[in-house]
């Protein structure tokens, strides 16, 4: 991108406008929210007319604070994380012009919900070996097979799905990328309920869906690529997040062990301060690699992350269900219900416990995580690949 | 309470470069090998160019008390590429400890601010006599009285760098109550008896005073602060030399695992390795960040130094003798011989893990600071 020019004065001149203009207490929310993107304080580091001014992403703390402080409506961000944590980053870099202003601001204003049609029954850590089919059909692609594991879903107005377009060549060679529409006759959503009880995640089977050759991000053949954008994001999304002291898991625990202390005992105390060091030291990693990428020296400490948070939340959860005792021994309610969030630190110690079990999972599973460290970060060498140069449809399964 | 800064400065880099360049040249691993086994197992001349030639010996020390003016965040990069080569200097003792804890005495005290001169240009090595394995909030020490007349008589176990001393900064208990002394070795009445060291290259030695010729440096309105405070700056800049351990560590087992061949391939190719390797090097992200921060909180006069240091101490030595271990364990046979330099390493670790507070002495500290209470 040009070199940024906006500064954070010239940011809070922006948002005194915006809010002149569009008084939150008279405004109608989705109205504020649209203005509000129109004015380029969405996300200030996409492109100018995209919901963005085209400058640090650092500075978009300037416009939440203001616009928090003015008590402006929020896009609910936790309601759509798929949407601006996946789809909107692949979007901006794959997208065509007439696809970024068709998907951009509905999909950041919340006004239409996306999900990621990604893994299969077959196909997990191994993606590139996902078998959904799309085969052309004039100015239309017609899309078959079954997707997994779809968190969100069943509100989605709109999917990210790579499909196989080609099973003659070997499997990173012969995928594409989609803009699939959830509302198509050929979708259909089916929930999964999960080890807690409810089902947050969904099966799709999609039986002829219809795609315009319009919805396609990125070349024929070239999904894989694209695809990486989606799952680097992804990793970031569920790993990179500010936090302050005690944010997240580790305050829940440091909490009931504040206002408990009939539960307290010497093992579980010292397991507990571990952990406490522990996550106040990967959260300084965090605010150290987000220094790093201000001064424009990203560094790999990033693929990390997403490892390091899966096993603490699991760590500290598991902790939390012990201190508990006979409160550990009783679930809030095993009843199957589909939420319209994705909550990791909600609900009760039972249900933290059970939920934190995925985190070490989605978005790349902790031991493909360790592999992509010691390859990309470390320089190890791979293991023998017996699937490189065979072609898709030749491959055992 | 502004932002920390966890980088590195293009300053702080330059420094990096000057030491690590000297060090690369003077202290490579089979001379350190053959030295830690001689008569002289310090290396002097090394100790002088990086001490009083470079400059860093009195890194943290303001500029008009005789220092470089610089602050605990380049102190802790020194430590950083001292740890990467298990150099055989008395840097802790002499530019870390003692000389912390000179900066916590009047400066008009002339004893006081001359010493400081001495050690922060180099002239001079100092140690601090307190057991190397006292950790910041411990009690006053006791084992030293103090006469009238400054008499010192007392023993002081396994202090650090003591051996190449020339100046002791001794916590002692006078009439008055705490002071902190100083000491001259080689003088009546002063002993510095070797100990055979589980690290080689970092010395210890058993002091004994009788008697010994003291002269004050501060007296009981200081003399606690000022030791209490060495201690801290020493934990929390040790998380930094402790880095520097586990970095050698992590670097030389990925090139060994990269060229180690067995069943046809290198053992870096095979997950069961690859997957700790990766462990390790996510721990060392987390300590490097922790270290930073003790390192910026120290430099700063942060507030949330003491949890700063109780962090960073109690994470990064778990995390240096993780990594020394996997060093020796994937290195196979090789890894378990003298040859190898990989017990340097191990020995080092391991000793860092008790020195200035064991990592559940620092989790007992951070359950006050944070509210955590047993």
């Amino acid at each position: 991108m040009s070199e940024p020019t906006i500064t954070a004065d010239e940011i809070r001149e922006r948002v005194r406008a915006l809010l002149e203009q569009h008084d939150p207490r008279t405004t109608d929310r989705l109205e504020f929210l649209r203005a509000r993107f129109d004015a380029g304080l969405a996300w200030v580091h996409f492109p100018v007319g995209l919901g963005g001014l085209n400058t640090y992403r650092e500075l978009q703390n300037v416009v939440e604070t203001e616009l928090t402080a003015a008590g402006a409506p929020s896009n609910n961000p936790r309601r759509i994380g798929i949407g601006l944590g996946m789809a909107a980053p692949t979007i901006l870099r794959f997208g065509t012009d007439e696809q970024k202003r068709r998907f951009l601001r509905p999909l950041w204003t919340g006004e239409e919900v996306w999900c990621q049609l990604f893994s299969e029954p077959g196909a997990g850590s191994d993606l590139a070996a996902l078998g959904t089919r799309a085969v052309r059909d004039g100015d239309e692609w017609v899309v078959t097979g079954q997707k997994v594991w779809t968190s969100t879903a069943h509100t989605a107005r709109w999917g990210i799905l790579v499909a196989r377009t080609d099973p003659d060549v070997p499997k990173h060679q012969g995928m594409t990328y989609f803009v699939c529409d959830m509302t198509d006759p050929g979708v259909e959503v089916r929930p999964l309920r999960q080890i807690t009880g409810e089902a947050e995640f969904n099966e799709v089977f999609l039986t002829g869906a219809r795609i315009p050759d319009a919805h396609r991000l990125g070349e024929v053949g070239e999904g894989w690529k694209v695809a990486q954008t989606t799952l680097m994001n992804e990793r970031v999304a569920i790993g990179g997040s500010a936090m302050p002291r005690e944010g997240g898991m580790v305050g829940t625990v440091a909490r009931t062990w504040r206002e408990r202390p009939e539960l307290r005992a010497p093992d579980l105390h010292d397991r507990l301060l571990r952990l406490w060091a522990e996550a106040e030291a990967f959260r300084l990693a965090g605010t150290r690699l987000r220094q790093q990428l201000a001064v424009g020296e990203p560094g790999p400490e990033g693929s990390g992350m997403k490892l390091a948070f899966a096993r603490l939340n699991q760590a500290l959860s598991g902790l939390e269900v012990e201190l508990l005792g006979d409160e550990g021994l009783r679930y809030d309610d095993w009843s199957m219900r589909r939420p319209e969030l994705v909550d990791f630190t909600g609900r009760e110690a039972g249900y933290r416990y059970l939920r934190a079990k995925g985190n070490s999972i989605e978005g790349g599973t902790s031991e493909i995580l360790r592999n992509i460290i010691a390859e990309r970060v470390l320089g190890l060498p791979p293991e023998p690949r017996v699937d490189k140069d065979v072609a898709w449809k030749d491959l055992p399964r | 309470m502004s932002t920390p800064d966890l980088l590195y400065s293009d300053v702080e880099n330059d420094l990096r470069a000057s030491v690590r360049d000297l060090l690369a040249d003077r202290c490579e691993p089979a001379a350190l090998l053959a030295r830690v086994e001689s008569g002289e197992p310090y290396d002097t001349k090394l100790w002088r160019t990086l001490g009083a030639e470079l400059g860093t010996a009195g890194l943290h020390v303001p500029e008009e008390r005789g220092g470089q003016g610089a602050s605990a965040r380049e102190t802790a990069l020194v430590l950083e590429e001292l740890g990467r080569s298990v150099a055989p200097v008395p840097f802790l003792g002499s530019a870390v400890l003692a000389t912390s804890a000179l900066l916590g005495t009047d400066p008009e005290r002339e004893a006081a601010a001359g010493l400081l001169r001495r050690l922060a240009s180099g002239e001079a090595t100092g140690a601090l006599a307190v057991p190397l394995s006292t950790a910041p909030g411990a009690p006053f020490p006791q084992s030293v009285r103090a006469s009238g007349d400054g008499g010192l008589t007392g023993r002081v176990g396994t202090v650090a760098d003591a051996q190449a001393a020339d100046v002791l900064v001794v916590p002692a208990t006078g009439p008055d109550g705490p002071a902190l002394y100083a000491v001259d070795t080689g003088t009546a009445g002063v002993s510095v008896s070797e100990l055979v060291p589980l690290d080689l290259t970092r010395r210890i030695a058993d002091v004994t005073l009788t008697e010994a010729g003291g002269r004050l440096l501060a007296g009981p309105e200081r003399a606690a602060d000022a030791l209490g405070q060495a201690l801290l700056t020493g934990a929390g800049l040790l998380a930094s030399e402790q880095l520097g351990i586990a970095e050698w560590c992590l670097q030389e087992t990925v090139r060994y695992v990269r060229e180690r061949y067995q069943f046809g391939r290198p053992v870096g190719s095979f997950q069961a390795l690859k997957h700790r390797l990766a462990d390790l090097w996510l721990e060392l992200v987390a300590a490097r960040a922790a270290a930073r921060y003790a390192a910026d909180a120290l430099a700063t006069g942060n507030p949330d130094t003491g949890v700063a240091v109780a962090v960073a101490q109690s994470y990064c030595a778990t995390v240096a003798v993780h990594a020394a271990e996997e060093c020796v364990q994937l290195h196979g046979g090789i890894g378990m011989t003298w040859e190898h330099p990989a017990h340097l390493y191990l020995k080092r670790a391991k000793a860092n893990e008790i020195a200035l507070g064991a990592p559940g002495r620092h989790r007992d500290r951070l359950a006050d600071l944070v509210d955590l209470p047993a």
